[in-house]
């Protein structure tokens, strides 16, 4: 909402506070100021002239040399292009070093040899539109005596021209907040400042004198659907002279952002902008039978909006209809069909009262949002739809454009009793933590036109935010002072606070990873649906069963993801595409399962995403262990994983637990990563942290120190090449028992000396006792069991 | 016997102070003092002596030995300091030369800010909370006053997975203020991080997809003062002691009395500037005593209890606080942007 300070003046006199104690006054009791402008501030060195001769160039066959008297001894010679001007206009003349909008600046010059001390201005040069001048030419000079109101100020050459254009105001942007419709009015936001500043708030009541007649002899209104329009209040005037608005009407207008169009039009906006009550004018001639008809719109039917774009109404559409067809839009914009224009001789106002969500849909539904609509939607005072066609009724005497019928149709099915609430000033001070005394309460209310009467306070009617006590509350804060409220801390609630298990897993597993050299990444839970074709998971997957948004932004954020492995290898192949080198990722986030409810299964997980550098697949893998191990899961197992279509069927690992699938590491598919645009290895590996919750070991507990010896011995063995190393480990550990401490995997080697389709691989073991120190025999009969067990099991054989 | 004593003594520190090297000195050593060196194979002489002469001549021969040893020890003091000297200057390296790089990952700087949020408000009792962000709009809108019609629940703001409009994504982390009245009993003092989503294109404030941290507090006797006190500390270790706050009046359909919190430009200082867009001040979170009727609709009487609750945007607090200008930027991932927290 745009308020003039000027126009605000006419309702409360704030004029000595500046506008930025202004500025924030209003933000702190709750009228957030967003930006606060001067028109024209750009502008200075700018005078009335008036042209006492002018002749032609000599050297130019359009322009003209003007002798300009600015009411000093001599006149100014300035030279112009334009050619609607003529000896004795008033005009705009910007002296030397005047400054004009867009960083104009004017110099004294020469124009092909004749001397030009400034320039004569057009309103566009002002910063002005074709609206705001009607009586002015659009194309040529901007003649002041051309306007009958600057005609009357009687202005004098040498005169300061920014008072009489309506260039002398400040003009404040409110952000309101949608719960006080009532301040996207000039009365709402006077009634706020006067409150802030504990000025006086004069109102005034709209009186129209009337010219005879009976309203009712030429209209009637009927409301079919009372639940969208509670309430429709007309008048009539006849015989309207539709011309341009006077100066002052339009100079208001224009400051609260809106174009001057002609006065009948320009008054439903005047009325619209000082009450916050949308208004419409009917051409009366063509409302058919001189009925209107409040109700929806039937299938099929259309309209043309004022704004020249047809549409198709809906059965939900509520329309203001004569006999036949609708004519208006409710509360959203009226018809073409209706239109005020030059020859309208009869106008019906109408001030109605719509139902807020039917406008805002309605609105949303034809794709068009204009002030009308966005007041109604926030719902609106009932009772001000009188007041707003008598205050029509009185500018349209007042500008003397045309004769009000006496008598006022006021269907008024919505009547509502006035809202009460009970003033307990002690539970205010109880919720606010204050100490207000009941007095201040009163007067803070009343200033606000809240009516108190013993202990009952009386809502206005245009407050339909305020409701109870809380309510109340509020109003008193806010202009008690929200920061004279003290600052307190509550008295100790029993409460220890401290982060979920899950919340200190999701920690340990970021700490892991980022001493791994894995930066944290945070990518969108929504994906698109090919993502998981990418990764190639099976048409019957699970996985496929995804959550779907049925608007999304676009195509690429429409499903849930019920893996995170696309963003990420998505994230790896970007990193490449900014030629990144060598780039290690994790994200801890969720995916979304479908389940038997409404809801998803929303279950936390770990992805790593590696490439570059010397990273292979154990490089994540260490990773991976790392990990696992510092959150305590200490017996995960790397098996042969060849399914999973998104990985490397040779380089892919499945992660076990005991029973429990922890997750699975690998290098993605060469042919997947094509597909996301890679050409070089990625790694990747996905993690489930409610199986690392579940299989972690939470208690450490101290194991005695070793005090013999150990003996390490070197052990390389022979075998299929289809043995893995995970497989003989397994059975060294078995053989070698208790006495083994550990068995480290050192090296492979297949080639010269190794047979066709054989391995050699090479383990350091380390063996000791905790009873004493090993002898040569023990250690030579544990390095036999576990040969013995090796040849048995495995067909593995000392190398 | 004595002469050769004396003749050996001034021979032998003569040739142990010309010693160049310790191994050089070592062989001096044995030849005098060893087994079968010179000084042994005198004393060895000893017993030819008449008894009478041999006490003399053996504290003579031992003053000689003492002469030589303590001679030798100053000797290959010396020549040990200097061996020390000659292997330090040859061991000097160029110390400016970089370390050997550890590399260790960075925190992504939203999660650095929330970890900041999340420990204040631990310190100081509240328990954090999580719950499900694909979200009943029961939860989302109705029980947190915003009914049937209400603007935010249009599909053009929120993001719906049933024509009923009935599954959406969260479109704030308000509803946890439900989940925390349902599942637990006063005195209840909870924050609760995390996604939520809004219909918005992404542009370098918007983003479909952000982050706001929520936060609860219902017991007996809960007053907007509480709020303001509290809310004023958290500020106050976020951004420094003494740092300035003020509560502007706003609206919220689950809070009432609202407010918005705002706080002094730290880099103007109030006056107005760039950042804080000539204000001043900078807005930080929305917050408000619970609405009754929220309270109400969760089974908690509003006559017995009261409550506060706030909400912070974390993206552009920690947009604020590392100075990112775009928040593509935090969804992007570029391991360049991320390198620098």
């Amino acid at each position: 909402m745009r308020l003039s300070r000027n126009w605000l003046s006419e309702f409360t006199d704030v004029k000595d506070i500046s506008d930025k104690d202004f500025a924030q006054g209003m933000t702190l009791s709750g009228s957030k100021v967003e930006t606060v402008e001067h028109p024209g501030e750009e502008i200075s060195g700018i005078c009335a002239g008036r042209i006492v001769k002018m002749v032609r160039h000599q050297n130019s066959d359009h322009m003209w040399v003007c002798q300009v008297d600015v009411g000093e001894d001599k006149p100014l010679q300035i030279v112009t292009g334009a050619q609607n001007q003529k000896e004795g206009d008033l005009v705009v003349v910007a002296r030397d070093g005047a400054t004009l909008p867009g960083g104009v600046t004017i110099r004294t010059g020469n124009l092909r040899g004749e001397l030009s001390c400034g320039m004569l201005c057009s309103y566009q040069e002002l910063g002005f539109s074709d609206n705001d001048w009607p009586y002015s030419v659009v194309n040529g000079l901007f003649i002041l005596d051309t306007d009958p109101d600057l005609r009357e100020m009687n202005i004098q050459p040498g005169d300061d021209l920014l008072p009489v254009l309506g260039l002398r105001d400040s003009q404040i942007e409110f952000e309101i907040t949608p719960n006080r419709p009532d301040c996207l009015s000039v009365i709402g936001l006077a009634r706020e400042a006067a409150a802030t500043f504990d000025r006086e708030l004069k109102l005034h009541t709209p009186v129209v004198k009337g010219s005879g007649g009976d309203i009712n002899d030429f209209a009637s209104v009927k409301i079919e659907n009372p639940e969208l329009c509670p309430r429709y209040t007309a008048r009539m005037v006849t015989d309207v002279k539709i011309a341009p608005s006077p100066l002052w009407l339009r100079q208001r207008l224009r400051a609260g952002g809106l174009r001057p169009i002609s006065n009948i039009v320009d008054i439903t906006n005047y009325v619209m902008l000082e009450y916050g009550q949308p208004m419409h004018a009917f051409d009366f001639s063509c409302v058919d039978g001189g009925q209107i008809v409040v109700r929806t719109a039937k299938e099929g039917e259309t309209i043309t909006t004022l704004d020249g774009k047809p549409h198709d109404l809906t059965a939900s559409m509520l329309c203001i209809c004569d006999e036949h067809k609708p004519c208006c839009v409710g509360g959203v914009m009226g018809g073409e069909n209706s239109e005020i224009i030059g020859d309208t001789a009869r106008v019906l106002f109408e001030a109605a009262n719509f139902n807020g969500t039917s406008v805002r849909r309605t609105s949303m539904a034809l794709g068009t949002r204009t002030d009308s609509s966005s007041r109604f939607e926030k719902g609106l005072d009932i009772t001000a739809t009188l007041t707003a066609v008598n205050r029509a009724c009185e500018l349209v005497e007042m500008l003397g454009c045309g004769k009000v019928v006496d008598g006022v149709i006021d269907v008024y099915p919505g009547k509502k009793p006035q809202t009460t609430v009970e003033l307990d000033a002690g539970a205010i001070n109880a919720l606010l933590g204050t100490d207000i005394s009941r007095e201040d309460m009163v007067k803070i209310l009343t200033k606000l036109d809240f009516t108190v009467t013993g202990s009952t306070v009386f809502v206005p009617s245009w407050r339909g935010d305020v409701e109870r006590l809380c309510d109340l509350a509020e109003e008193v804060a806010r202009f008690y002072g929200y920061n004279n409220i003290p600052a307190t801390l509550q008295k100790g609630g029993g409460t220890i606070g401290g982060y979920s298990a899950e919340e200190l897993l999701e920690k340990k597993v970021g700490e892991a990873c980022r001493s791994c050299g894995y930066s944290e990444i945070l990518t969108y839970s929504f994906v698109s649906p090919s993502a998981l074709d990418k990764i190639r998971v099976p048409a019957d997957s699970p996985l496929r069963n995804q959550f779907k948004i049925l608007n999304p932004l676009g195509e690429d954020t429409s499903v849930m993801r019920t893996s995170a492995l696309p963003s990420m290898i998505e994230t790896l192949c970007r990193n490449r595409a900014l030629r990144n080198d060598s780039v290690y990722l994790y994200e801890t986030a969720k995916i979304y399962l479908k389940t038997d409810g409404d809801l998803a299964d929303e279950q936390r997980i770990l992805s790593l995403g590696a490439y570059g550098g010397d990273c292979d697949f154990y490089t994540i893998k260490g990773a991976v262990e790392t990990v696992l191990t510092y959150c305590g899961v200490e017996d995960a197992e790397f098996s042969p994983l060849t399914t999973d279509a998104a990985y490397h069927p040779g380089r892919c690992a499945k992660i076990t637990s005991g029973e429990r699938t922890v997750g699975v590491v690998g290098q993605i598919h060469p042919q997947v990563a094509a597909t996301f645009g890679s050409d070089i290895p990625l790694y990747c590996a996905e993690i489930s942290l409610s199986a690392v919750m579940e299989r972690r070991n939470t208690s450490k507990l101290y194991h005695e120190l070793p005090r013999y010896p150990a003996v390490n011995r070197d052990l390389a063995v022979v075998a299929d090449v289809n043995v893995t190393v995970g497989q003989i480990e397994k059975v060294i550990r078995h053989a070698a028992g208790d006495l083994l401490e550990k068995v480290e995997f050192f090296d492979q080697y297949r080639g010269a000396g190794i047979p066709e389709g054989k391995r050699s691989t090479a383990y350091s073991l380390t063996l000791r006792s905790k009873t004493g120190t090993l002898t040569d025999a023990i250690s030579e009969q544990v390095m036999k069991n576990v040969l013995d067990e090796l040849k048995e099991k495995l067909g593995a054989v000392l190398r | 016997m004595k002469e050769e004593l004396k003749k050996m003594r001034e021979e032998a520190l003569s040739r142990l102070k010309n010693a160049g090297s310790l191994d050089e000195l070592e062989e001096l050593r044995v030849g005098y003092l060893g087994k079968k060196g010179k000084m042994t194979a005198i004393l060895r002489e000893m017993g030819k002596l008449p008894a009478e002469e041999r006490p003399v001549m053996g504290q003579l021969a031992n003053q000689v030995r003492a002469d030589i040893e303590s001679c030798l020890g100053e000797v290959k003091k010396d020549l040990e300091e200097k061996a020390m000297e000659k292997r330090l200057e040859e061991e000097t390296i160029d110390v400016t030369i970089p370390g050997k790089k550890v590399n260790l990952g960075h925190r992504h700087p939203m999660y650095i800010a929330l970890d900041q949020v999340k420990e204040i408000f631990v310190g100081m009792g509240f328990d954090i909370i999580d719950g499900p962000e694909i979200e009943l709009a029961e939860y989302n809108f109705d029980r947190l006053n915003a009914p049937e019609g209400h603007p935010s629940r249009d599909w053009s703001d929120t993001f719906y997975f049933d024509t009923d409009s009935r599954v959406m994504l969260r479109s704030q982390t308000s509803p946890m203020q439900v989940h925390a009245m349902e599942t637990r009993k006063p005195p209840i003092r909870v924050v609760a991080p995390g996604r939520v989503y809004r219909k918005d294109e992404v542009d370098a404030t918007h983003s479909p997809m952000f982050h706001q941290i929520e936060g609860l507090v219902i017991d007996k006797g809960i007053t907007m003062a509480d709020l303001k006190g509290t809310l004023n500390t958290v500020v106050e270790s976020l951004y420094g002691k003494g740092t300035k706050t003020r509560f502007r009046p706003h609206h919220f359909p689950f809070t009432e009395p609202s407010c918005e919190l705002d706080v002094q430009c730290h880099e103007c200082g109030g006056v107005g500037c760039r950042v804080c867009k000539g204000e001043g001040w900078i807005e930080l979170l929305g917050a408000g005593m619970v609405h009754p009727r929220v309270l109400e609709m969760s089974g908690i009487d509003p006559e017995v209890y009261s409550g506060w609750a706030f909400g912070i945007g974390l993206e552009r607090m920690a947009m604020r606080r590392f100075n990112i200008t775009d928040m593509r930027l935090i969804f992007e991932n570029n391991i360049r942007f991320l390198e620098q927290f």
